[in-house]
């Protein structure tokens, strides 16, 4: 690589038609490759290890493609291109696109995994030890390469070898006192350490015996049982406990008779069942129109507050006489420099009734998060205390770009200072800060955090548990997908995907608008 | 030419990677045959010399020396690794993927749910195991008749009172309404009780007084277990148990109240500022730093009411059905951690009254307050272990403190219920 520098260095003699090639642009190759070949190395043992081949075929297609587009000098606009996309794809489109794809299954408690693993889920669990078999001290050995196990039944003492064929009895076996055998003839006892390897082997044996199979539980005991519960592919059923529960692949459950399901489920996909349930709802759509409305003066009063707050003292910042503005600058930002996590608990506790510092202060006995009014102003409140140095911070930077000689003309002109920001400041800031208010209102629509660690929604009025007066649409879905019956992936993403429908639409209605006002202000 | 070099070095690395891979593929299950007689077999083999366990921040250093005993006796290497949040759900997730430990630690009231998504296996006991645990722990651990976990510690709340303030144990509630308001008027005391309300209600601590007022959440099944068919929060008897926390509540004695959370209830006894405080084994170490002198006995009951029952949590360990290495999990789960050395262990990096009865004899002769809250949860009442139980809390919740807020306790309990039914689709 040291004989670049000197080429780089080189003055440009004759006017080369392609890029010049300096060490930055080397090292940063390099660098590029390195991280595919190191990628590569360390996905492909997993990936073979796991029999991926689609996976393994995958990766090293990319893999060959980028050092294909990196090695070349052609390709140039694809070299910036491509890093980009591949980014866009891995985290923007592919969550959006696995949350669609989940809106139309029942992924959630209950229905996570596969339906094979829901049956041996099913059998495993209902496997009951034998009434009045001993609970057997096991000891692994090796009988030539064959594993078998020595059974010790703790009461009489006697000695067995169990293995795929079933139980013998073994005589002249030497015991030690916690029952384990220490040697036996014509076996190769293994040692603790040697059995933990063979773990899989010893649990893969089944002894079988009158009753149903001894299996190992552990390194050191062995217990008969019998699985309650059989799965019968030839009826789609599980049959056991003098019941049958047929598999019903449209809930993902076995079913019996009466339509009681085996607690065990599976993922299955249920076409628009999400969709309808959030539309049919009547917890969702009775309070819809409530909890909207709510959620847009949320949203708009955070962004028309922090805005406001956030301007006016930048504009008091700018002003030329201002002195110490770099204090009130770090000063200012110092709550958006905190982890709003920990401030919105902090403003909760700062907000209860008998405890906190807001009441003591002020000699009041407001309960704040208690009742409906006072909770939307205190939520409000506390976003518009986090929010505003966004806001001082963007307007400042905004300010700067403004040449101050616009307004000293407008006051040559004689307008008071009111009319020179109203018609001159204002309109110029906003053309460089409307989208950036749109994509605020669009975060405080779905500003789960503001809400979930301050009111959590509440208060709750007695007759609805349900729906609390400052619940915004996430935080209200959220509870009806996570709160009550354990986690709902499914009706969760279809609900996500309806947020994300209405946020997108209000988005485009509002970018739209300000397209025209940038043509009437450019 | 330099990118030819370039060129070559990817293409070394690409073969490096492919006879990488091409070496650690070959299957290691046939290696060490029959050679019983070398001691060093074992961890070489892949996979089967590893055990994870996951724990919380709490218990991993307190499991640490004895994972390494574990392994050092077995010859394996054991690896316990710290979650911090959302446990249940990580365990979950990461079992799903595969990615999940041998074994986890938790709570009993998973059972139900790790069980309906198969991500947990039935523990063998022996039955002299079985006798070594109160018949509380195991009742908690058994779900749908079967073992799911082997125990380590039972808590429950309890009332602890400040000695100088109230030194008589009172008998009722009644008693203890009077004696914290008698102390209040007098001004020795900020609050009459320290139990957490919270805006959106906690139910696991009103629980043994909602039990008092002869309230229960559901009915009970032929074999004994909470039937989620029967729920009873809207039943007449719930109704009148609301009706009681509504009289202790904001607009009746003031006993119960939304401003004490779970953030200052600890804080608020410790500080002496009120006497008596509704609480666990995991408050112990602020209320001693407190340095006030204490005593805990069981939460009384009203002086014609039902028992006040508190809900009893035990914590265990679990066996991952996905888990890589289940022989070792089971050896570790049902044979290695049901003693006593790891039970006390556990006791001393986190004092929660361990399940075995010999070890917290033990505990018990160094620490009195482990046994009296052992004794204050004697007949308490297992947290149903069933997965609906999650449809419970938080509606529970809020019909509590709606009614503590002074809201009328027939609605609140009727839309509690309708909302429980609605999410079972019962």
């Amino acid at each position: 690589m040291t004989s670049d520098v000197p080429e780089a260095a080189k003055p440009r003699r004759a006017p080369r038609p392609r890029r010049e090639i300096t060490t930055a642009y080397v090292v940063t190759r390099i660098a590029v490759l390195a991280v595919t070949a190191a990628i590569l190395v360390y996905a492909v043992p997993p990936l073979v290890a796991a029999r991926a081949w689609i996976a393994l075929a995958v990766l090293v297609a990319v893999t060959a493609a980028i050092v294909c587009l990196y090695l070349t000098r052609r390709l140039i606009p694809a070299k910036y291109l491509v890093p980009g996309t591949v980014l866009l794809i891995a985290f923007q489109l592919f969550p959006i696109l696995y949350t669609v794809s989940t809106a139309f299954t029942n992924f959630g408690d209950g229905h996570r995994g596969d339906k094979q693993s829901a049956v041996t889920a099913i059998e495993t669990g209902s496997v009951r030890q034998a009434p009045g078999s001993p609970e057997y001290t096991l000891t692994a050995a090796l009988r030539g390469d064959e594993l078998v196990f020595l059974l010790v039944d703790p009461e009489t003492r006697r000695v067995q070898t169990g293995s795929g064929e079933g139980l013998a009895p073994l005589e002249g076996a030497r015991l030690g006192v916690t029952g384990k055998v220490l040697a036996a003839p014509g076996l190769t006892v293994l040692t603790a350490p040697q059995a933990a390897a063979r773990g899989a082997e010893i649990a893969a044996l089944a002894v079988p015996t009158a009753g149903g199979l001894i299996k190992a539980n552990g390194l050191s005991r062995a217990v008969e049982g019998r699985a309650a519960l059989d799965y019968d592919p030839a009826c789609d059923c599980v049959r056991g406990d003098g019941d049958t529960w047929t598999a019903d692949e449209a809930r993902g459950y076995f079913l019996n008779a009466r339509g009681e399901h085996l607690a065990q489920g599976w993922q299955v996909g249920v076409g628009l069942d999400n969709f309808a349930r959030v539309l049919t709802n009547p917890t969702i759509s009775g309070y819809f129109a409530g909890v909207f409305g709510w959620n847009v003066v949320f949203a708009l009063a955070s962004v028309v507050t922090t805005f406001g707050l956030g301007m006016g003292v930048a504009l008091a910042l700018h002003h030329p006489r201002m002195r110490g503005t770099r204090f009130y600058r770090i000063a200012l930002i110092l709550p958006y420099a905190m982890p709003s996590f920990a401030m919105l608990l902090v403003w909760r506790d700062l907000f209860n009734r008998d405890f906190g510092l807001v009441n003591q202060s002020l000699g009041l006995t407001v309960d704040w998060m208690g009742e409906p009014v006072t909770a939307r102003f205190a939520v409000i409140l506390v976003n518009l205390w986090l929010g505003f140095p966004y806001m001082f911070l963007v307007t400042t930077g905004a300010l700067q770009a403004i040449p101050r000689e616009l307004t000293e003309a407008a006051s040559i002109d004689g307008a008071s200072p009111w009319h020179a920001f109203r018609r001159v400041t204002l309109p110029l800031l906003l053309v460089a800060l409307t989208p950036l208010l749109i994509s605020s209102f669009a975060f405080n629509f779905n500003n789960f955090n503001a809400i979930q660690l301050t009111s959590e929604g509440g208060p709750f009025p007695a007759e609805n548990p349900q729906v609390g007066a400052t619940d915004l649409l996430i935080t209200y879905t959220f509870r009806l997908a996570f709160g009550t019956g354990g986690a709902q992936f499914g009706f969760a993403a279809a609900i996500s995907v309806f947020i994300f429908a209405i946020v997108a639409l209000i988005s485009v209605v509002t970018f739209r608008r300000t397209r025209r006002q940038e043509e009437v202000y450019a | 030419m330099r990118n030819r070099t370039l060129g070559t070095a990817a293409l070394a690395t690409l073969t490096l990677a492919v006879t990488a891979c091409g070496g650690g593929s070959p299957a290691p299950s046939a290696a060490p045959t029959g050679s019983a007689t070398a001691p060093t077999a074992a961890p070489a083999d892949k996979g089967g010399g590893q055990l994870v366990i996951w724990a919380d921040p709490n218990r991993v250093k307190a499991l640490k020396p004895f994972a390494d005993q574990f392994g050092a006796e077995n010859g394996v290497t054991v690896e316990v690794k710290e979650i911090s949040k959302d446990n249940q759900q990580t365990f979950l997730t990461a079992s799903q993927q595969g990615s999940g430990p041998d074994v986890m630690v938790g709570a009993h009231d998973w059972i139900g749910n790790l069980v309906q998504n198969g991500a947990i296996d039935p523990v063998n006991l022996t039955e002299q195991q079985k006798a070594a645990f109160p018949e509380i722990a195991l009742k908690a651990v058994t779900f749908d008749g079967q073992v799911y976990a082997a125990p380590y510690a039972v808590e429950n709340i309890a009332l602890i009172r400040n000695t100088e303030l109230a030194p008589d144990a009172p008998a009722t509630l009644e008693d203890m309404v009077a004696k914290g308001k008698e102390l209040k008027e007098a001004g020795k005391v900020k609050e009459i009780l320290c139990l957490p309300v919270a805006q959106k209600g906690d139910a696991f601590h009103v629980y043994p007084i909602f039990a008092a007022g002869g309230g229960s959440l559901f009915g009970t099944t032929p074999a004994g277990d909470p039937d989620p068919k029967k729920v009873l929060l809207g039943s007449a008897e719930s109704v009148k148990a609301f009706g009681r926390l509504k009289e202790l509540g904001e607009k009746g004695d003031g006993a119960l109240k939304t401003s004490i959370t779970n953030e200052n209830y600890v804080a608020t006894f410790a500080g002496g500022r009120c006497a008596f405080l509704v609480s666990g084994p995991w408050a112990m170490g602020d209320v001693k730093k407190g340095g006030i002198s204490y005593d805990i006995t069981p939460v009384p009951s009203f002086k014609d009411g039902k028992p006040a029952t508190p809900f009893v949590g035990v914590q265990s360990f679990f066996v991952a059905a996905k888990g890589r290495n289940k022989t070792l999990a089971q050896e570790f789960v049902a044979n290695y951690v049901t003693n006593k050395d790891v039970a006390k262990a556990l006791y001393d990096a986190d004092p929660r009254p361990p399940a075995l009865t010999a070890a917290l004899q033990e505990v018990q002769a160094a620490d009195a307050d482990a046994g009296k809250f052992m004794d204050a949860g004697k007949d308490g009442f297992p947290m149903p272990a069933i997965p609906e139980m999650q449809a419970v809390w938080e509606p529970f919740g809020i019909a509590e403190a709606a009614v503590v807020k002074g809201g009328d306790a027939a609605k609140a309990a009727e839309a509690a219920q309708k909302t429980i039914d609605g999410s079972l689709k019962n």
